[in-house]
Parts: C-alpha cells; sequence; structure tokens
C-alpha cells in the first residue's frame, strides 16, 4: 500500500527459519518490490516480424507490444527442427536486430511528408493559378527558379507537407518526364527484394506500369561474383549455413563469418565440435580467425596468386602425379576440361582461343540445331571427335538431350581429358600465356617475368570446314600448362618444384602474398585430401573481402577452379559459399510478375547500376585507368585502345548491356512517327539508328535530352551507403556542395573517350526530383526534394527469405505505421492513385518502346558468337540479334492505379517462368480470384485484387514453385523437356503444400524444391548449389554446360581472362602530388578497405544510440600501430583521408589486428552522426565513399553469349572499390561546422 | 528577518526534509540511491569517499549529540562547558578537516572528469558543493569558538536547537547575538535539510544495518509467512 509504511517493520522478525548450518537464511520479507520488474516485461502480445535490412540473417524475431507501443523484441526459437544429426538453426539473431525497436520512436524516424522549402513554396505558389502538371511544368522550364532548390540539396531546409500535396508533385514530375523527356528518365532504385519482397515490388511494379527505369543493385553493390555466371550461368547459388556442418574441411576466405554472418556462426562452431578442419585465410586478425587451425594472412588483394599456387599444389599431387579417381572422374563429367580449344596463330605465334565447335567440321559432327553453339571433346573409346550432350546448343530449339549423361546424343562416351599421351596428340606445340605479376604498383610486390610465357602444350591438328588447319588442345592440358606444371612435355615455364620461382609455384606466391610456401602447400594439401576422402566435402566460404577487388572475377575463379579440381561443387558439405548480400529471392518467378507488372505489359526496363551511375554521375569524365593497362600482351588484334566507357556503349549498342535512358528521342514519340509512317517498331528504330536520324542515349549521357530526370530511393540508401564516388553523386547528379579534389580529364588535358560525347562544361544537378522513401532521416533522405515516411519493419505486412536458411517467413505490422507513416505498398498506391488522376491532362493510353538487351536463359543468349558491331559495319543491325530488342509495349496512363491493384491479364495468356523455364499459371490466377477477390468493373474488370500488401504476398507465394507445391511440379516438368529426363519426383511429395501468410505467420515454413534453383529441399541433404547439376545432371547454363573454367569470348581473351590469372590490384592513380598537400609533414598512404561492420548492418543502425554506445560514437577507421607511428596518429585521434576523390573524417582505431599497408573503414557510417568538417573540402566529413570512384570491366560487359548475356543484377559490370589509396594523417582542427546558418540558408 | 530565518525557516526546512523524502519514497522509490559513479571511474573514489563519508558521520554525530543532549545530561555527568566545547573543537575540527579534504577530492573528481561531470545531474555537483561550504563554515567557526572558549556561547546553539524542537517561540532570539559565521553556517545548514529529498543525500536513510546482524550467506525470501513444521528429529542428516 504505502511503500515507506511497509518498511517500517523494524520490531517485526522476518526470519523463518535458517538452513545449512545457518549460512543460509528463510525470511518473510516484502517481495512486493518484484511486481515491478514483473511489469517491466509484462506485454500485451508478441507478433512475428524480422529485419528488411540486407543483412542475409533473415531471421525471425518476436515483437512484443504493450500499450500500443512497440518495446522490444526477442529471437524467435520456432524454425522447423533440422533432421537427426543436424544441428538447429535457432537461434538466430544479433545486437543489431535487438536493438531495432529504438528507430520506432527515435528523433531519427520520419514523421511526416517532408518537402525541401524552397520547392514547396514555388509549387504552392504555381499551384494557385496553374494544373500540378503546369506548374511543375513551370518550375522545370525556369532555370533559375530550378537551381533556386536543386544547389541546396542537402542543406536541410525541409518544411513539412501533407500526403496529398507530396505525392502530388511526386506524380506531377513524373507524368510531366514521361511526356518531355521519356518515361525511363523516371528513375527508380531499391536494392534486395528477399529482404522485403512486397515493399520492393511496390515501387517497381509503379515504376513498370509507368515505363520507368528499374535499377539493379546487387552488381552495384560489388555484392554479385561475375565468376559465378562466368562459371556456372548462375547469379549466386550457395549452400545453407546448415552445411557448413557437413563440410570436413571449411577454408574460410575473406569471410569474417562471427561478425558478418553472426547468427549462423554457430553452425561453424558446431562443424569445429564434430572435428571439421578448418583454415582460415584474412589480411587481418579477423574474428574469424581464432576459429581457424591455421590462419594464413596474405597481403590484401592478391587471394588469386594463393589460390593459383594451392591450384599448383592440388592439381601436382592429385591429378598429375596421382590421378585422384574422383576427381577425374568428376573433372570429366561435371566440368569443361575435357572440350578442346583451338590454337590460333598471332604474328607466328599461338594463343588459346575459342573451344571447338561442331559447326567447324564439315560434317557439323552430325548437328544442325545450333552447332555453333556446341561444343566439341574426343571421345576416349572410339577416340574420335563428338558433341556431347549438355552444351548450350541443345538448350534451345531441340529437346531431351540437354543433360550431363555421359552421352553424345544416344551413344554413350567417356570424353578424354588430356592429350598428354604419346598417341592422343600430333605434335607439342609452344603456347602463349599471358602473365601479370610482373608489374604492380609500389604497394604490391612484383615477381618479375616476362609478360608472355611460352608453355608447352599437346595438340592434335585438324583440318575444319573451312579447310584451315588449325590445333586444339583440351582444356585440361591448357589448365595445367597454364599453372606453370611440367608434364614432361618439356618446354619453359613449367616445373616440377614447388621452390622454384616461377608462375604460380607456392614460392612464387609466397613472395607476392607474404604466406610462406609450406602454408600454402599444407592447406592446399589438405583442402584436396579430405575432398578425394569425402567425394568433395570441401568447402569455400568466401565474400565481400576477395569480391570487391577489380579483378574480383581472377579472385573468385582461382577459388573455383580448387573447389571443381576437387569435385566440391554440388556435393553436400562442399562448393562453393559466397555470402555477400541477401540476394535468395526464394519464390522469385512468384515475385517477379507482381515486382515487374509482367501481369500488364512486358518487357519490364530493367538497368544495371554500375554503368548508369558510372555515365551519370560523370564519374567517366574522371577515369584515369585505360584499357591498355588491364589488356592482355596475348590480345587478337583489335580496335581496344578506348576507354572504359567506350566499351560500355559498344555493349549497348550490341545488345549486351542494357540502356537508361534508351533513346535520345522520347519512346512515345518514335511510337508514334512509327504508326505515322506505318512500320514495324524494330524495323523503324533500326532503320531510324543506322541513319542516325535516332540516337541511344550511352552515347552522350551529358546531353540534357538523356540525363536521368526523376529517382525514386526507397529501401535503400543510396547516398550514405553504397553510392561509389559519392562526391561525384552529389556534383553531377545533384548539384549540390561536393568535396571532389581532382579535375577531369579535360581539365587535365588528358586523352578523351573516343565514343562517348564530351562536353567542356560538365552538367551540375542533373536530377529535376530526388525521392526518398524511409523511416529515418538517412543520408539520402537529407539529400532528397522529397522525404516519405515509410512504415517501419514491426509496422507492415511482408515476406522475407535468405540464401542462409530455407525458410521463408513474414515482416508482420505488430502496431499500425507510427506518425503519418504508411507501408511501401501503400505509398505507392498512393502515387499511382495522384498519377492516374494529373497525368490524363497529357498522357493517355500510349505506345512506349522498350529497349531490351539480348537476356541470359533466354533462345537470344545464342545470339553472338562472333563480336560485330553494327555501328562500325561489321554487320547489320537486326534486332535481338547484333543490337537490343525493340518492343512496343502499349501503356493505359489514366488506368495505371486500377492496373497496380489488379493481376493483369497476361498471365492468363503467357503463362509464368523463369530461367527458362515456362509454365501454365491460369489454375494459381483463378484461385487468386477466389482468394483475393475480383474487380467487377473498371479497366481491371475480371482480375483478381491486390489491394492490401497481403494480397500481394498471396500473389507471389501462389505463382512461386517454391511455395505452391503444384507449380513446383509444373515447373519440374517443364525442365523435363530439354533435358529428357524425369526431375518431378523432387517435389511430387510436396505437390498438396501450399503455403500461405497465415501459415508463416503461424512458422517460418521450409521452402519446396524448384527447378530455378540448383539446390533442393530434402530430408537427407541440406541445400546446397549445383547440387541438381551433379545429381539430377541437368546442365550448368554455360556454352559446355559443364562448369565452365575456360572462358572462350573474344574479350575474355583479349583482357587475358580466358583461364584464371593473378591481377594486381590496378592503379587508380587517386593519390597524385598534386592533391597530396601534406607531403613535407607526418602522413602515411594506405590502401582503403571497407570490410562489412559489427556495429551495423549497411547504413543502418549505424546512427542507432544503441549501436553507436557500444562502438566509439561516430565514424572510425582502423590502422596497424605501425602506420600509426608514422603518421604521428594515437588511438582516437581525429584523422583525415583523402585523395582526388574526396575527403572524409574520422576517428583513429589503432589495433594490433590490422595489417600494414591497409586502412579499414567499415562500410556505411552515417556521416549525419558525430561527424566533423573535413579540413580538405571544408564540408560535412564526407562518407567512407568519398574518397572511391566507380570503375568499369570491360569482361564483365559481355553479351549475347550463353552464360555471358545479360540478366538483372545476374551479369554486367560491378561496382568494385578495394584497389583504392587514400592519404591519412591527424586532424589538426576539429570543426563540427556548428556555426549559425548563413543568410542564404536561413532563407 | 533573522526570527523568520532561525524561527520559522527551520519548521519550513524540516518539514520539506521530512514530507519530501516520505513522497520521494513513495512516489519515486527507484531514484533512491547514492547513484554511485564508481562504475566510471575508481581513481580518487575510494580515499575521498572515506574521507568525507567518516568525516562527515563524526560531524553529524557530534551535532546531533551535541546540540539536542539537554544541558543538564553534560551537567549531571560533570562534563564543563568548556571541556565539552574543547571536545566539539577537537573532535570535530580533525574530522571537519578530513571531510573537507574527502569533499574536496570528490568534488574534484565529479567536476573534471568527463564521462562523471557529464552524468551528473545540477543537484549531484550543488549538494557537494554545499556540503563542501557547509565545511568551511563550520571548520571557519573553530576560530570564532576560539576566542571564548568558556563554552558560553555553545549552550546559546544547544537553547535554540532544542527551542526548536520544543517548539519554543523564543528559540531564534538565543542566538539573536552571536557571530556571523555562526548564522551562515546555521542557515546553510538548515538549506541542506530543505534540499535533502530532493538530493543524492537520502541515501543516508537507507544504511543497510541489517546486512551488519543477518545471519546467512544466502538469503531466501518466502512467501510463508510461517516457519516450516520441525523435521522428525531422528531423521539422519544426509552428510552424516
Amino acid at each position: 500500500m504505502s511503500h515507506l509504511l511497509d518498511r517500517l517493520n523494524f520490531l517485526k522478525p522476518k526470519e523463518l527459519e535458517q538452513y545449512s548450518d545457518g549460512w543460509g537464511q528463510v525470511t518473510k520479507e516484502d517481495r512486493g518490490w518484484e511486481d515491478t520488474y514483473r511489469n517491466r516485461w509484462r506485454h500485451d502480445k508478441v507478433v512475428r516480424s524480422t529485419h528488411g535490412v540486407n543483412c542475409t540473417g533473415s531471421c525471425s524475431w518476436k515483437i512484443y507490444v504493450k500499450s500500443g507501443i512497440v518495446t522490444w523484441e526477442t529471437q524467435q526459437t520456432d524454425y522447423p527442427r533440422t533432421r537427426p544429426g543436424l544441428p538447429n538453426h535457432e537461434p538466430r539473431g544479433c545486437a543489431r536486430g535487438a536493438s531495432y525497436s529504438w528507430y520506432l520512436y527515435s528523433a531519427n524516424r520520419v514523421k511526416h511528408p517532408l518537402v525541401r522549402g524552397r520547392l514547396l513554396k514555388m509549387w504552392r505558389e504555381m499551384r494557385k493559378a496553374k494544373s500540378p502538371i503546369e506548374a511543375w511544368t513551370a518550375i522545370q522550364s525556369d532555370p533559375i527558379l530550378r537551381a533556386e532548390y536543386t544547389k541546396i540539396r542537402g542543406k536541410g531546409g525541409f518544411v513539412r507537407a501533407s500526403w496529398d500535396e507530396a505525392t502530388e508533385i511526386t506524380a506531377a514530375a513524373n507524368a510531366y518526364t514521361a511526356r518531355r523527356y521519356g518515361p525511363d528518365r523516371v528513375f527508380g532504385f531499391s536494392p534486395i527484394p528477399a529482404m522485403s519482397m512486397v515493399s520492393y515490388a511496390a515501387g517497381a511494379r509503379y515504376l513498370s506500369l509507368l515505363g520507368g527505369t528499374v535499377m539493379s543493385f546487387y552488381d552495384w553493390y560489388c555484392d554479385l561474383p561475375p565468376a559465378s555466371p562466368q562459371t556456372w550461368g548462375e547469379q549466386t547459388d550457395v549452400p545453407e549455413s546448415a552445411d557448413w556442418y557437413n563440410a570436413g574441411f571449411l577454408l574460410i576466405w575473406g569471410s569474417n563469418v562471427p561478425q558478418t554472418r553472426t547468427p549462423d556462426a554457430h553452425f561453424y562452431t558446431e562443424a569445429r565440435y564434430r572435428g571439421t578442419k578448418s583454415a582460415v585465410i584474412c589480411p587481418d586478425y579477423s574474428e574469424a580467425s581464432k576459429f581457424g587451425d591455421i590462419w594464413l594472412n596474405p597481403k590484401q588483394g592478391t587471394d588469386s596468386a594463393l589460390a593459383m599456387a594451392m591450384g599448383h599444389v592440388i592439381l601436382r599431387e592429385f591429378h598429375l602425379d596421382r590421378q585422384a579417381e574422383y576427381f577425374e572422374d568428376y573433372a570429366r563429367k561435371y566440368s569443361d576440361m575435357p572440350m578442346l580449344v583451338r590454337l590460333d596463330e598471332k604474328g607466328g605465334r599461338l594463343v588459346p582461343g575459342r573451344m571447338l565447335r561442331a559447326d567447324d567440321f564439315s560434317d557439323k559432327l552430325g548437328e544442325s540445331n545450333n552447332p555453333e553453339w556446341k561444343t566439341v571433346a574426343y571421345d576416349e573409346t572410339t577416340g574420335k571427335p563428338v558433341v556431347p550432350n549438355g552444351s548450350i546448343g541443345f538448350r534451345w530449339g531441340e529437346e531431351g538431350k540437354w543433360n550431363l549423361e555421359e552421352r553424345a546424343g544416344k551413344t554413350e562416351v567417356k570424353l578424354r581429358l588430356s592429350q598428354i599421351m604419346e598417341e592422343h596428340h600430333d605434335e607439342v606445340v609452344g603456347v602463349d600465356f599471358p602473365y601479370f605479376g610482373g608489374a604492380a604498383t609500389a604497394n604490391f610486390v612484383k615477381c618479375e617475368h616476362p609478360e608472355v610465357l611460352t608453355r608447352n602444350i599437346p595438340a592434335r591438328k585438324l583440318t575444319l570446314a573451312d579447310g584451315e588447319e588449325v590445333y586444339v588442345a583440351t582444356v585440361f592440358d591448357l589448365f595445367c600448362a597454364n599453372y606453370g606444371l611440367d608434364r614432361g612435355v618439356g618446354g619453359d615455364w613449367v616445373t616440377r618444384s614447388y621452390d622454384d620461382d616461377m608462375p604460380y609455384t607456392p614460392k612464387w606466391a609466397e613472395k607476392i602474398t607474404g604466406v610462406s610456401a609450406d602454408k600454402i602447400i599444407t592447406v592446399a594439401r589438405e583442402f584436396a585430401l579430405n575432398a578425394e576422402k569425402t567425394h568433395g566435402k570441401s568447402m569455400v566460404i568466401l565474400g565481400a573481402g576477395l569480391n570487391h577487388w577489380y579483378h574480383m572475377d581472377m579472385n573468385y575463379r582461382g577459388i573455383i577452379n580448387m573447389l571443381v579440381m576437387c569435385g566440391c561443387v554440388g556435393q553436400s558439405g562442399g562448393g562453393w559459399s559466397h555470402y555477400v548480400g541477401q540476394e535468395k529471392l526464394r519464390p522469385q518467378t512468384g515475385w517477379t510478375p507482381l515486382a515487374f507488372a509482367l501481369d500488364w505489359g512486358r518487357p519490364p526496363r530493367h538497368m544495371n547500376s554500375t554503368s548508369a551511375w558510372y555515365a551519370h554521375t560523370d564519374q567517366w569524365r574522371y577515369e584515369t585507368l585505360s584499357a591498355q593497362e588491364i589488356l592482355s600482351p596475348t590480345a587478337p588484334e583489335g580496335d581496344w585502345d578506348v576507354s572504359l566507357i567506350d566499351y560500355n556503349i559498344r555493349a549497348e549498342r550490341m545488345g549486351w548491356l542494357p540502356s537508361a535512358p534508351q533513346l535520345k528521342t522520347n519512346p512515345l514519340e518514335v511510337a508514334k512517327a512509327a504508326k505515322a509512317e506505318g512500320k514495324d517498331i524494330p524495323v523503324y528504330v533500326a532503320e531510324k539508328l543506322k541513319s542516325g536520324e535516332l540516337q541511344m542515349s550511352c552515347e552522350d549521357p551529358d546531353a540534357p535530352e538523356n540525363w536521368p530526370r526523376n529517382l525514386f530511393v526507397w529501401r535503400s540508401n543510396l547516398l550514405g551507403s553504397s553510392g561509389k564516388g559519392h562526391e561525384y553523386f552529389l556534383k553531377h547528379l545533384l548539384g549540390t556542395d561536393h568535396g571532389i579534389l581532382g579535375k577531369d580529364l579535360g581539365e587535365e588535358g588528358r586523352a578523351k573517350p573516343k565514343e562517348a560525347v564530351w562536353h567542356d562544361q560538365a552538367p551540375q544537378g542533373k536530377l529535376d526530383l530526388l525521392v526518398c522513401i524511409d523511416f529515418r532521416m538517412s543520408t539520402t533522405a537529407v539529400y532528397a526534394d522529397v522525404v516519405l515516411p515509410t512504415a517501419s519493419w514491426y509496422e507492415k505486412n511482408d515476406l522475407n527469405t535468405s540464401d542462409m536458411h530455407p525458410f521463408i517467413h513474414p515482416l508482420q505490422a505488430a502496431v499500425d505505421p507510427a506518425y503519418e507513416s504508411k507501408s511501401d505498398w501503400e505509398i505507392f498506391k498512393a502515387i499511382a492513385k495522384k498519377f492516374q488522376e494529373v497525368a490524363p491532362e497529357i498522357l493517355g493510353k500510349e505506345t512506349d518502346i522498350v529497349q531490351a538487351p539480348i537476356l541470359h536463359d533466354t533462345a537470344g543468349e545464342l545470339a553472338q558468337p562472333e563480336v560485330k558491331d553494327w555501328k562500325k559495319g561489321e554487320c547489320d543491325l537486326i534486332p535481338g540479334k547484333t543490337a537490343p530488342n525493340y518492343i512496343a509495349v502499349e501503356r493505359d496512363y489514366p488506368a495505371l492505379y486500377d492496373r497496380f491493384v489488379a493481376v493483369g491479364p497476361l498471365m492468363d495468356k503467357l503463362g509464368n517462368g523463369g530461367k527458362g523455364i515456362g509454365w501454365d499459371t491460369k489454375h494459381e490466377i483463378e484461385e487468386l480470384r477466389q482468394l483475393n477477390g475480383t474487380w467487377a468493373d473498371g479497366p481491371a474488370k475480371g482480375c483478381p485484387k491486390i489491394v492490401t500488401d497481403i494480397d500481394a504476398t498471396e500473389v507471389i507465394m501462389m505463382l512461386a514453385p517454391e511455395t505452391n507445391g503444384q507449380v513446383a511440379v509444373k515447373a519440374w516438368h517443364a525442365l523435363e523437356k530439354p533435358t529428357g529426363r524425369q526431375h518431378a519426383h523432387l517435389a511430387e511429395g510436396q505437390e498438396h503444400t501450399k503455403i500461405r501468410f497465415h501459415d508463416i505467420a503461424a512458422q517460418p515454413r521450409k521452402i519446396i524444391s524448384s527447378p530455378t534453383w540448383s539446390g533442393i529441399e530434402s530430408e537427407e541433404v541440406c541445400y546446397n548449389a549445383g547440387y541438381t547439376n551433379v545429381h539430377e545432371l541437368i546442365p550448368w547454363r554455360t556454352v559446355t554446360g559443364r562448369q565452365q573454367l575456360y572462358q572462350d569470348h573474344l574479350w575474355m581473351r583479349a583482357f587475358g581472362e580466358a583461364l584464371c590469372q593473378y591481377r594486381p590490384p590496378v592503379d587508380l592513380k587517386t593519390v597524385t602530388a598534386a592533391v597530396n598537400t601534406d607531403a613535407d609533414s607526418k602522413h602515411v598512404v594506405l590502401n582503403f578497405i571497407t570490410p562489412h561492420q559489427k556495429w551495423g548492418i549497411h547504413s543502418t543502425y549505424s546512427d542507432n544510440l544503441h549501436m553507436l554506445t557500444l562502438n566509439r560514437g561516430g565514424p572510425v577507421v582502423w590502422l596497424s600501430e605501425a602506420d600509426a607511428r608514422k603518421a604521428g596518429i594515437e588511438d582516437n585521434d581525429w584523422v583525415e583521408a583523402y585523395n582526388v576523390n574526396g575527403a572524409l573524417t574520422a576517428r583513429a582505431v589503432v589495433s594490433q589486428r590490422m595489417k600494414e599497408g591497409t586502412i579499414f573503414m567499415y562500410h556505411a557510417q552515417e556521416k549525419i552522426v558525430n561527424t566533423p568538417g573535413s579540413e580538405k573540402t571544408g564540408l560535412r566529413g564526407g562518407i567512407h565513399n568519398s574518397v572511391t570512384r566507380a570503375t568499369l570491366k570491360p569482361t564483365h560487359m559481355i553479351g549475347g553469349y550463353a552464360q555471358l548475356a545479360y540478366g538483372f543484377n545476374y551479369y554486367g559490370t560491378v561496382g568494385s572499390n578495394r584497389d583504392e589509396f587514400v592519404i591519412v594523417r591527424r586532424m589538426q582542427k576539429i570543426d563540427w561546422l556548428d556555426q549559425p546558418a548563413t543568410q542564404e540558408a536561413a532563407e | 528577518m533573522h526570527n523568520f530565518l532561525f524561527g520559522i525557516y527551520p519548521y519550513i526546512a524540516l518539514s520539506v526534509a521530512i514530507l519530501g523524502s516520505i513522497a520521494r519514497y513513495e512516489r519515486d522509490p527507484f531514484t533512491w540511491k547514492t547513484s554511485s559513479s564508481q562504475l566510471l571511474r575508481r581513481k580518487q573514489l575510494i580515499l575521498g569517499s572515506v574521507l568525507f563519508h567518516v568525516g562527515v558521520l563524526v560531524i553529524f554525530f557530534g551535532h546531533l549529540i551535541g546540540l539536542l543532549t539537554p544541558i543538564q545530561v553534560f551537567d549531571a555527568l560533570g562534563i564543563s562547558h568548556g571541556a565539552k566545547q574543547l571536545l566539539a573543537v577537537i573532535a570535530g575540527g580533525i574530522a571537519g578537516v578530513m571531510a573537507l579534504v574527502g569533499g574536496g577530492i570528490l568534488f574534484h573528481r565529479r567536476w573534471t572528469d568527463p564521462r562523471i561531470r557529464q552524468t551528473s545531474s545540477f543537484a549531484d555537483i550543488a549538494i557537494l558543493a554545499m556540503l563542501l561550504a557547509q565545511l568551511v563554515l563550520g571548520v571557519g567557526t573553530i576560530f570564532v569558538s576560539l576566542q571564548h572558549l568558556d563554552g558560553y556561547e555553545m549552550t546559546k546553539f544547544m537553547a535554540w536547537a532544542q527551542g526548536i524542537w520544543t517548539f519554543d517561540g523564543q528559540a531564534a532570539s538565543y542566538i539573536a547575538d552571536v557571530h556571523w559565521l555562526f548564522k551562515m553556517h546555521l542557515f546553510l545548514g538548515l538549506t541542506i535539510f530543505l534540499v535533502f529529498p530532493f538530493t543524492r543525500l537520502v541515501h543516508m536513510l537507507s544504511v543497510p544495518l541489517r546486512y551488519f546482524t543477518r545471519p546467512g550467506y544466502q538469503i531466501v525470501r518466502s512467501r510463508r509467512q510461517e516457519p516450516l513444521p520441525e523435521r522428525d528429529a531422528t531423521r539422519v542428516k544426509p552428510a552424516e
């Protein structure tokens, strides 16, 4: 009753009795205080949700609600149990997720729609007399008015607006842009659908109905490992983390499992208890290092040298000196090693050329369908060249032979791996291989040998159809020679000794990497020995540490080679475990139609972001890396000496890469003109492109017609996190203050691009409108013109999957969206509705022309066996063959909203599918009609409704094989046609399983095996990539249908990457004498590395008070004690890091853990938190990307060539950033820039 | 004015101290604590805290006994006023210096350590400053006291203090002519009573004295109100 009165009991005895000889006492004191603690943890309800944050963890959480407020969250522990003998998944979670509820009611929450003050003021003024469209037109046509708000982006000045006003501005801007420039000038950037599928789909659906450009992310983030599509024709497919437990040897390579895969790390611990051996390769003493039996710390960026040396050892000991039977068998069946390669003559010398094709033989070896896409090998039994099943030519245009059975057609064959035996070769010839390790910047060790190494190869001589005599060799023989292995056929640059300093021996690698040869040999030997004994249960876990280098594909292919040599890919407990980004959108084929509005019009406009941002933020104007620097000395003759943007332009022109915008002329106008002339659209566009009346936008990115005009950023912090070349974004895209310290090519007087049009005055402020949709005031929101408050992850309904576990589980609204926020689904519905209201003034039913690149997993992927540029007159312009496709798509702008909320008729008409498989889906659409309801009238009459976010989840789960057993069975049957084998048994057991939203609300559900993935869900094995390729004999989607270790495309050969090579980091030339103002004072130049952090997931949580408290409360960089001493830096000092790209400020963490010569800045620490001004730029700090700039690699642009063909987030240029160097010094003056605003800014 | 400060103000101060403390204990029991900053910095705390607390406790109880024990008790015990004063001056002086030094260390620590400074409330710093000022004044009065060692001056304060507790309307007049230093000391002392409930000083009301007397090393708080029935004496203890 009263605390005080209750305590006034001094005279009352409290003791009841004593026990344990008086050591213990039982009392009857008041226990009322306990209720306080009991009430503290008492709650009204618990709701299942998760964190949609691209952390790949995908952990299910319990969200606790008390008095209508989310109070805290704890980890769910109800994942379905694993099979006997395998540890459980739970508990999954980490400190970051546990701190999320802080955001909901924090000061950093976006609470209302916000609009840049000056813009809103002029908008309201205009709107007094004008319609929304007229108002926006008036603002955009007045350059002074426009500059008034674009020039002050990022400088505060937001005012509160109503939803009505904010959506009206946005819709009017979109409509104006579509009419004036073309709908493809409306861009949208949102990443990682797997983390919240409906939220992604909301924006992408709106953009796709509009004809806007949906931008990729996986490649831009550099999470996409190009080596994966190159080798397997697959974006990324990896084992779930539970499969680590099945491994016998775990090689952790550049991945910090406990820090960045926190919820999965327990499987690593459990695997160690089981007895799994583990080696950790990491330059710094990372948290993962302590798990290893052995820790190797190579010089950063030299991983491919290490991998090549390990491959050298494995080949020597397991393939040459002794042939491990399992390895040989695997290499023959599942790799391209037996395939034949032509040796081309170049200046009297031989270089490896294209793979031999059936088409090269006069009789085409009996193949009439796609003979130019069927590779050839020798049959061991008959000694004759055969066309083994499974190559890409069998995939399209015929049925039943696209499989990995050891057959050619119906005949059984045994492919010959090597021609080393006397009777199997005609001659031993010298073949040239490029060597890149002899040249490197001063920061890396050079190992000087000639840049061309000639090695002896056993070759067969063949007379081809055109009468030409050529030498052919097997991939295996070339492969072994490339590793510098002496096979008894003499010649230079091969050895039997590990101690020779010759490329790819352990001794050579020791020089480059700093890891001693004996350690390299030990790890390689144990890795292979385990794989031999366990049939492939050696696994490599790898990540961003390797993949963010410019030559990431070399790092990766070096490792993939090891895995293929040892038969690990496709075996449970083995293989390639690349964990970077939550890329696994398990119900992908159910989601795609919803997200890209394929139910109303096809194809959508997709763009690869790296190329787009490179062009539109004008980073190409500063490009100092020339193609010559990375070209192979063995490159075939060709016009290689052009700049990187020129390569990209060629790639777009030949239909390899997508474009955005696409044509310089508004596609709506082009369609009208074509109609007026009565011509078919592709014919018309081809004609006009050839005549020059139409131009592709990529050729002149700085022309005002080709600027991106509107940009939506949602579920993303483009400017504060992934925006490589941050300062270039600020200058050219946004047109505001920026910290670029260097000059462009024009000002520097360097060679300019040949094909891209150069404007002496670079444009600044290309965007008319930047709309940011977020729940927190991120860096991107700070720079936006319109900020819309979205529901947090505990306030909306959505779906979440990951590659780390096989479950699908939901995000759910534990409470209603706080303040004025709405879910992304509702926001885009609101914009769509507004658009439908305002657009009819200028837009009606229109024909749009969508330019689509030649896509992987379509018959089109066989388009270009040769590289031919129509613009140079090397071939005719044939849309879809030698150039992009031009496809007419009908847009009904006055019915955009009505279409948004209905499943359109094309699903019934065209069916559904993915990855080259198609199936009928009428049955599922009918079920959706009954489940979600049907529109009774209007433009979507008779269509299923998608009104709420839960309706949208039902669409996804109904259409996807992974969540609908009937669809899974249909899909497997569809795959049976090309392969001619039985697969449906993999899903038949679950034909009647249908996972709906309320099922996963109750418990996470394991998905159903689907042919769009290469692993299966079963009670016998864990999910493992490549499993169905190896065990179901479904070919990989590559040229040979096998794991492609030899890349025979012309550009691959030109850039020296036909086979894997060690390539030192490139010279980005960003630390120049001109920029280094500290040359005479204490400073140090360090390699700038941006790993994933412990205190945040990308930029999320980096502004969260809980996580800030656990770290140092603001931006930090890590450096070694030695480097700190050199620069006179002590722990916790403020330091500045800069180069020509810009500058950043942070506190120094001086640690023994760091390797000398590197500086870590954990990726994406928000500059809105505790960041002082830079002394170099005079502007606030800068973020990690202030000192980086994206650089393209031509080999990533290749298209129209089987696995090297474009797919959204699948193949294309990637935004690498590890090769960067910065000048680091102690800051003299810490200026928080907290003076009162100037008069100008105050207005 | 004098009557207000020393005749009425004491009642205000003591009322606020008592009622305020009760209110705080009832309303905000979780704020009833020492707010120790030992977690943030151990340095200086042990020395400063021990000196300060020992000194202050001696002074506090010295004042309590010295002022509130009826003068007749001392007379009956045969302790002369002069001897009592001398005792007060010597014991109080030593304790006062200890408290002053300890308090000084604590104040320095609180003021200069950025982490403690940041986590200190205004009241935390103010109360320490007030106590220090009070100690300075108190020690200062020793020099005045040394002017007249007969103890007469001291009896005035005893009369006043006891007058306050016995609701003697004339209480203030007993100290009308004492040195201004004493008056300031008294005024500040009363003010400390006034602010007492709003500071961390309340922790002195919750000295865990039972810790010294409770027998068990492990305490089990039971909901039972009655002791367990006696166990069968014949049952053999497992250990034996």
